[in-house]
């Protein structure tokens, strides 16, 4: 007579678990405990597979409609599968999920030939950054306007909680992340060349709009604390023939700031 | 509070006006609390707006109380300040895990139903009430599996955490439908044990058939109307225990509001009949 087995132990049984989970074969996996391996070959199994796979990809999906767009849905799904295996969540939130995807893209081979994805896929994170960023009110467009030259030139200007952009030297990802992001039928020709893009939420909705270097430049000079004259001064470095006049209106209608402070 | 809810609906982004707007009486909404642990923006404007006009229920899929191990400390206080924020009427958590050495496994997974798991779990549940500061509804899942190594019956085990921790019940009939013709149990049976006055809220979904086994192996995908057996069953419930707050679950293949609406009412109406009765 044996005696009966002692329980499997709670954590050695999730580690099984998870592992049987994931595995490409569970059936066939090497390593599981007995009672996983039994698990795994019963065919509820499973519901549990695919419910955790397809949980994963389709928050996916969600979170990176312009790359899924591009791709097309079945590509789309087979590469998130793919990451899903290699990165699980690593927070309860799904709504942030994916944050290594566009470098995951940069890396995939089957991406090669499309090598704007990884640009696309982190507007598509900046989107959804700026659409769950901290409240606050954005600098209206005509708050600038009661200033005297010498108190603008001292002013500094502090992005909105929700503001993201950055610059992309190489391509027009701007321009391919903002006709994917929703179903456009603007097909001109696109000119190959970088651009940079601003996403910030003045209020409820994110808006996008394409900045040059400048514009970027002045962000970034923002960002770090310098005040408006300075910022002005990163612009021009980085790009001689800068209108800043069109790229304060830009800014302040996409709602980039947020609060104003004197420079020390 | 609860006392005024009859029967509640998920709240979906694409019914948020709708919702916002609706006057029936005793409606309530259930959300997840994982879609609205942000800083700001739309989502959470949103879910003040409604909670303003009414009352509205954590319904947490991801603190994994079933795992070995406690439930990840910042999570939690994330879901106590979304709490202090909505003032929810009811909160609610699994009796499953999901997340397990720092991965989410977006799904609610079984566990051996031992004496060592009921201590993790009690353990596990009472942090959740500690960090709350109120009592929360243990929900049962779905089951797919035959396990060899359980020691308690789910009931029991339910009731014996329910004892060690003060948590209440949220029962999910469709769940004990579904887990009850996959492992070959009678589901009118199961619920006839149910201790009633632990039950705090009631789930109500639609299932569907594997897409290769067929009816061999039912799954609650809710993506489809309560079942007219899942029907039946929640009318014994509610007859033996009395009415409770009850949620019509559809998480995929959403349909118009008013089809959600109409499908809620029948609950409602379910809920509202003892109260007539006894009036």
């Amino acid at each position: 007579m044996t005696p009966p087995a002692a329980p499997i132990d709670l954590g050695r049984f999730q580690d099984g678990f998870a592992q049987a989970l994931l595995a490409p074969e569970p059936a066939a996996a090497t390593g599981l405990a007995p009672e996983i391996a039994a698990l795994a070959r019963q065919p509820g199994f499973a519901v549990y597979r695919n419910t955790v796979m397809k949980g994963c990809i389709d928050a996916l999906q969600a979170n990176y409609p312009a790359v899924a767009r591009l791709t097309g849905e079945e590509w789309f799904r087979a590469a998130a599968a793919m990451f899903a295996r290699q990165h699980l969540p690593a927070q309860a939130s799904l709504l942030y999920y994916g944050e290594a995807f566009a470098e995951f893209l940069a890396r995939f081979e089957p991406a090669a030939g499309l090598p704007y994805l990884p640009g696309v896929a982190r507007l598509d994170r900046y989107w959804t950054e700026s659409h769950t960023a901290s409240d606050e009110s954005a600098l209206a467009p005509a708050a600038l306007a009661g200033f005297a030259p010498e108190a603008l030139a001292t002013l500094v200007l502090h992005p909105h909680a929700a503001a993201r952009w950055t610059w992309f030297a190489d391509q027009p990802i701007y321009t391919i992340w903002e006709r994917n992001r929703e179903a456009s039928f603007d097909e001109s020709e696109i000119e190959w060349r970088g651009e940079g893009a601003l996403l910030a939420r003045p209020q409820g909705v994110v808006r996008s709009a394409k900045l040059d270097a400048a514009g970027c430049a002045f962000l970034d000079a923002c960002a770090a604390g310098l005040p408006l004259a300075a910022a002005a001064g990163a612009a021009r470095e980085a790009q001689q023939d800068a209108d800043l006049a069109r790229l304060m209106q830009i800014l302040l209608e996409t709602g980039a700031f947020g609060r104003t402070s004197a420079s020390a | 509070m609860t006392a005024c809810l009859t029967a509640g609906l998920g709240l979906k982004p694409q019914h948020y006006e709708e919702a916002l707007a609706c006057p029936a009486d005793g409606l309530w909404f259930e959300v997840h609390p994982e879609n609205y642990l942000v800083a700001g923006g739309p989502r959470l404007a949103w879910l003040d707006a409604i909670r303003a006009r009414h009352p509205i229920s954590l319904h947490s899929v991801a603190l994994s109380l079933a795992a070995d191990a406690a439930p990840d400390p910042v999570h939690l206080a994330r879901l106590k300040a979304l709490a202090e924020r909505i003032e929810p009427a009811l909160v609610s958590e699994h009796l499953a895990w999901s997340t397990w050495r720092g991965a989410y496994h977006p799904d609610l997974l079984p566990f051996p139903r031992t004496g060592a798991a009921l201590r993790r779990i009690a353990d596990n549940v009472a942090r959740m009430q500690d960090a709350l500061g109120r009592r929360v509804a243990i929900e049962n899942p779905s089951h797919y599996l035959h396990l060899d190594s359980h020691e308690w019956d789910e009931i029991d085990f339910l009731a014996e955490l329910a004892r060690r921790t003060g948590c209440g019940l949220l029962l999910d009939v469709n769940n004990v439908y579904v887990g009850a013709h996959n492992l070959g149990y009678a589901a009118a049976t199961y619920l006839d044990a149910v201790p009633g006055d632990l039950v705090m809220q009631i789930h109500l979904a639609g299932h569907a058939p594997d897409p290769n086994l067929g009816r061999a192996l039912l799954i609650d995908t809710h993506d489809a109307p309560v079942t007219d057996e899942v029907w039946a069953l929640y009318q014994r419930v509610v007859a033996r225990i009395g009415p409770r707050p009850t949620l019509i679950e559809r998480d995929d293949k959403l349909p118009e509001f008013a089809t959600l609406l109409a499908e809620r009412d029948r609950a409602h109406a379910l809920l509202r009949a003892p109260l007539a009765a006894a009036a």
